[in-house]
């Protein structure tokens, strides 16, 4: 039997919340942007009356501005987004256990022993858009398909607050006729190849034999002509499961560009700090470090370390971030953001190989210092045990990694 | 949620009691006025939005001087609100 696949996909849904919250701009052009005096300045959401000016989510409030001179901006409020995000999937778990949330506006839900309860896929998806729409006041879109690739193009299809059903009767007349870059993981780049290749719709992807399209694309070829005809098993991941965290890290957009070894020494401690503590929260520790540093020129690289002994103390991950980064950059630009993340991520408490000639009593008091610096910051806040080293720059000293997390709609890639 | 300022939203003092199953009722509410009506009766409670006032919460139907009208409770922030009329 085939399975019931559902793709959820809340409606616009930083602006639609903000819309819900502000009746008075409801029926205007809004844009939901991040803080320009951070320099956060780009547009993370839009409503419909704001996309039909042409405004497009990433791009600079003073391009949005420029298409659509009415245009509201009104600042993002993440901690009531993740609390709608909870009420969505609460009500997607009165119908399956088997939810998988991909960012907050958007998860898969595996349906298909719920049906002989609920009715049909399209019944469920409806009491789904009903209940949201009722008891939440936003919309979403659903997809209905036997696999997860098809259901998410469904949900893509109607919006809003519309179901579609792809079935294998009629996915050869819905899915496609569609251009090939509706397809998940066919980005700009990949539709060029195909599109010099004579392969312009999902159907012509379908049509042509995997043999060929890994000729062009390497074995993301066959991945994607599997995905074409849905031929896609892979399952919805049950909820609590999608909890493995691969990797934890925090970056920054600074206030003001950095320009040496002393401003990046100071900004790798506050995000090691903040990465840090979140593998502690998580009870977890890491074996690679890795810096992403992005220039004034927007140019941006990744470099990653393992480290000889995995960590969840800021003070090693700095060391580490801070090696790292002298080893790779050598001052042509000034840098615009700079990010740390620890992966490769390991239980705190597995068995650990101890080193005969480290200091393991030094490393011990380390350890007891920073839970206890944990403890001070749960009672009374994140900046109040800091480093004096914070305190030389007033500017960049006041970035608060883990508590100003800008959430960013994701992207597929 | 503090920044979202609404006229169409009215938050109220309530009179509320916690029973002994755990169920929350409110007994009276107290207008911008200082005016304090007796809620004499909840027919239907459940989540809903408001779309005039802007949010969320459960919703309570109530029977206030023989009329029916919405009390909502925000559980994120423990407050009650109206719509104004």
């Amino acid at each position: 039997m085939d399975r019931v696949v559902l793709h959820s996909d809340l409606n616009n849904f930083y602006a639609s919340v903000e819309c819900l919250y502000r009746p008075e701009i409801r029926n205007k052009p809004v844009a939901v942007c991040g803080d320009p005096e951070q320099r956060h300045g780009i547009v993370l959401a839009k409503n419909y009356l704001a996309k039909a000016h042409g405004i497009q989510t990433g791009e600079a409030i003073w391009q949005a501005a420029q298409k659509c001179p009415g245009l509201i901006v009104v600042p993002p409020n993440f901690p009531l987004y993740l609390q709608y995000s909870r009420l969505a999937r609460q009500i997607y778990a009165d119908y399956t256990d088997q939810i998988e949330p991909f960012g907050l506006d958007e998860a898969w839900l595996d349906v298909t022993a719920s049906t002989g309860l609920f009715g049909s896929g399209e019944k469920i998806a409806d009491d789904i858009r009903q209940r949201i729409r009722e008891e939440m006041g936003v919309t979403v879109s659903v997809g209905v398909s036997w696999n997860k690739i098809f259901s998410k193009l469904g949900s893509d299809l109607k919006k809003p607050d519309a179901t579609t059903v792809i079935s294998r009767e009629n996915y050869q007349q819905v899915v496609w006729p569609l251009l090939s870059k509706e397809l998940l993981y066919v980005g700009p780049a990949t539709q060029k190849k195909l599109y010099y290749h004579g392969i312009n719709t999902i159907g012509d992807i379908g049509r042509t034999t995997p043999q060929y399209l890994r000729r062009i694309l390497g074995k993301w070829g066959e991945f994607i002509w599997h995905f074409a005809n849905g031929y896609d098993e892979s399952p919805v991941t049950r909820t609590g499961e999608e909890a493995v965290i691969k990797s934890i890290g925090n970056s920054a957009t600074t206030p003001r560009d950095l320009v040496s070894d002393d401003d990046v020494d100071l900004l790798l401690y506050a995000l090691s700090e903040s990465v840090a503590m979140r593998l502690r929260e998580s009870g977890l520790e890491c074996r690679v470090v890795e810096i992403s540093v992005r220039d004034n020129s927007l140019y941006s690289f990744v470099r990653q370390q393992k480290q000889p002994r995995r960590t969840n103390l800021a003070s090693e991950i700095h060391d580490a971030a801070m090696g790292i980064f002298r080893a790779n950059y050598r001052w042509e630009r000034a840098i615009r953001s700079i990010g740390v993340r620890g992966s490769d991520l390991i239980p705190a408490h597995s068995d650990l190989q101890l080193s005969l000639f480290d200091d393991e009593m030094r490393r011990q008091k380390l350890v007891r210092l920073e839970s206890a610096m944990d403890d001070v910051r749960r009672r009374f806040g994140n900046l109040s045990v800091r480093r004096a080293l914070m305190l030389t720059d007033q500017r960049l000293g006041a970035l608060n990694p883990k508590d100003d997390h800008i959430i960013h709609p994701i992207g597929y890639f | 949620m503090d920044g979202y300022a609404n006229i169409n939203k009215v938050y109220v003092e309530v009179l509320a009691v916690f029973r002994r199953d755990g169920r929350l009722r409110p007994l009276a509410l107290k207008w911008e006025d200082g005016q304090r009506y007796s809620i004499d009766r909840v027919i239907d409670i459940r989540r809903a939005a408001s779309l005039k006032a802007g949010g969320t919460g459960m919703r309570y139907t109530c029977v206030v001087c023989g009329r029916q009208t919405y009390l909502y409770f925000e559980d994120e922030d423990w407050r009650w609100f109206v719509e104004r009329k």
